[in-house]
């Protein structure tokens, strides 16, 4: 049920991004999700390719500080109060969310979001249990 | 192994009586012949006669580094230009560079030492020795070279720079002994690991590495990235070049200094007051069997602390501690004294943080302010800001505690710091004094 996600570590210098991006498009990488958390020093670029291993080679050969992080893709209706409902049972089952961001599948017509959670295990049986549908790794990379 | 056991095990009396006669025949050549120091005795109301007493050195005063800019080029020697064998010199990154000679006499001295700081760092004669430090004007080449040969061993001239070609030829010809400077070693490890090549399947056992501060964790690093034992080298051209002190592989806590050559002092920087053993302070040579060109209590700017116990190598000879910065690298930070190897240190302590630093001072507003950048490599980095964060805040408040000096943590990407092939940049000073 786990989505493998790449983190960069970007200083906060004009440019920075886009060369990440234009980097894994030379290498012909598809980048599935990606969200920027930045300071006023730096920031942590998290993505979601479609060939990890590739971009993790890529992007160190290139000098980056890459990290690997297991995250929780969540099918989400797409009406309003879709993500209120999942939050509320994240939270009444006291399981905090370090962060999350949406995801566009290039198809079908519900929203996908990506989140970080510490204890990711209970996470996905609380969601599952309240019929929530966590989309399997292995579909993410290429939906 | 200890080559010279007549002299590196002598006892503490035998070893003083050598260094008084050594030390007063030095003085009374260089007052025969060094205008310099006939001018600085003088000054100080002193003859060669009135040095009966090890202990009447300290009368004597300093010479800097400056007296030696000043004789520029032949100004200190004490022999004849016709004897003079070889020249050497000190790169001058802070104005003029500072001329060094040698007799025949010195050069095989200096062989001789280089090859007993060889051997205590784990080199016998059946080794081959990868000698990576530069040659040229520069001491560290050639005195290793020179030391490899007098002690029988194989010495592979590579010399510093283009790191490739040296990859191929420690995979090729097999060398046991690498001598480097520390940071040089590091880069081997990270250009052999993009080659795919890796230390375990090379034959290096020990290796020797000077001419640069460095730290505990450094050595851990270089140990664990080169599958060697490494030991610490010290020494100065104005002294002799390499092998003024060496770390002996067994016990690897301390130089053990050539006391039958050089008389070691700790001063404190700013009285020149001679301080005692274990004390944190400047130290200052005496060279007491060189021909060419003898030091009198010259200030190496080297921050250290001498080390009396008894080493387990079986060695007598006195024990520097690592040099921990340099007295001219200190910064005086809004009052406070800085060494960059103190940071080094905080850094070090904290898990996971590579010595990869550099300090950025700048004064904003008539206020010095400190940047500490660090790079962030993988074992520090995380998916999460807050923790990042957390990092900052911890490398901030460290520093902040142990030095008492406030500082701004930037963590910047690997590589962003200046890591010349030769010897690391760590200190950026923009401020105008
Ligand atoms: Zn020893």
């Amino acid at each position: 049920m786990r989505v493998e996600q790449l983190s960069v570590f970007l200083e906060n210098k004009a440019g920075r991004l886009a060369e990440v991006t234009s980097i894994l498009a030379e290498a012909n990488i598809n980048i599935r999700a990606l969200s920027l958390a930045d300071t006023s020093d730096f920031g942590v670029l998290r993505l979601i390719v479609d060939n990890n291993q590739k971009a993790v080679d890529t992007l160190k050969n290139r000098g980056f500080t890459i990290g690997k992080t297991d995250v929780v893709a969540v099918e989400v209706e797409d009406r309003p109060g879709g993500l209120h409902k999942i939050l509320e049972i994240l939270n009444a089952s006291k399981i905090n969310v370090e962060y999350m961001y949406a995801f566009v599948p290039s198809s079908g017509d519900k929203a996908v979001m990506i989140f970080r959670f510490d204890a990711i295990d209970e996470a996905v049986k609380r969601l599952t249990e309240n019929d929530v549908h966590v989309i399997n790794g292995s579909k993410v990379y290429t939906m | 192994m200890i080559l010279d056991i007549g002299f590196e095990t002598m006892t503490r009396e035998d070893l003083e009586a050598v260094q008084l006669r050594r030390l007063r025949s030095t003085i009374e050549r260089v007052y025969t012949h060094v205008p310099f120091y006939v001018k600085k005795f003088k000054s100080a109301g002193i003859r060669p006669d009135d040095i009966q007493s090890l202990d009447d050195l300290k009368r004597i005063p300093f010479t800097e580094k400056q007296d030696l800019r000043d004789n520029y080029p032949y100004g200190m020697f004490a022999v004849p230009m016709d004897d003079i064998v070889r020249i050497h010199a000190s790169s001058g990154t802070t104005g003029q560079a500072t001329v060094v000679g040698y007799t025949a006499k010195d050069v095989n001295t200096w062989a001789e030492l280089m090859a007993r700081s060889l051997a205590a760092g784990g080199a016998t004669r059946g080794d081959i020795i990868h000698n990576a430090y530069g040659y040229g004007l520069f001491t560290g080449g050639l005195g290793v070279h020179y030391g490899a040969e007098k002690l029988g061993a194989c010495v592979i001239p590579v010399s510093g720079g283009n790191t490739k070609r040296q990859i191929i030829i420690m995979k090729d010809f097999g060398p046991t002994i690498l001598t480097a400077t520390p940071s040089y070693a590091l880069h081997l490890a990270e250009v052999a690991e993009e080659s795919g090549i890796s230390f375990e399947d090379l034959k290096f056992k020990y290796g020797i590495f000077g001419a640069e501060p460095w730290s505990e964790r450094m050595r851990e690093e270089i140990e664990r990235k080169l599958n060697l034992t490494a030991v610490d080298i010290y020494g100065l051209s104005e002294v002799i070049g390499p092998g003024v002190a060496i770390e002996c592989y067994e016990a690897k806590k301390g130089l053990h200094i050539f006391e039958d050559h050089f008389i070691p002092e700790i001063i404190d920087p700013v009285t020149g007051e001679v301080l005692p053993y274990g004390e944190r302070g400047e130290l200052v040579f005496t060279s007491i069997t060189k021909e060419a060109f003898p030091v009198i209590r010259y200030r190496t700017r080297d921050i250290t602390s001498l080390n009396p116990e008894p080493c387990m190598c079986g060695r007598t000879h006195i024990r520097m501690n690592r040099v921990s910065g340099r007295s001219d690298d200190m910064l005086i930070i809004r009052g406070v004294n800085v060494f960059p190897s103190q940071i080094e240190s905080i850094l070090m302590e904290i898990e996971g943080v590579e010595p990869h630093y550099q300090l950025v001072v700048d004064r904003e507003e008539n206020l010095d302010v400190l940047k500490v950048m660090v790079e962030v490599g993988e074992k520090v980095f995380s998916d999460e800001v807050k923790r990042l964060q957390k990092l900052e805040t911890e490398i901030t408040e460290n520093i902040k505690e142990y030095l008492g000096v406030s500082v701004k943590v930037k963590l910047v990407e690997p590589k962003t710091i200046t890591r010349s092939e030769g010897k690391a940049v760590r200190v950026i000073d923009n401020r105008k004094m």
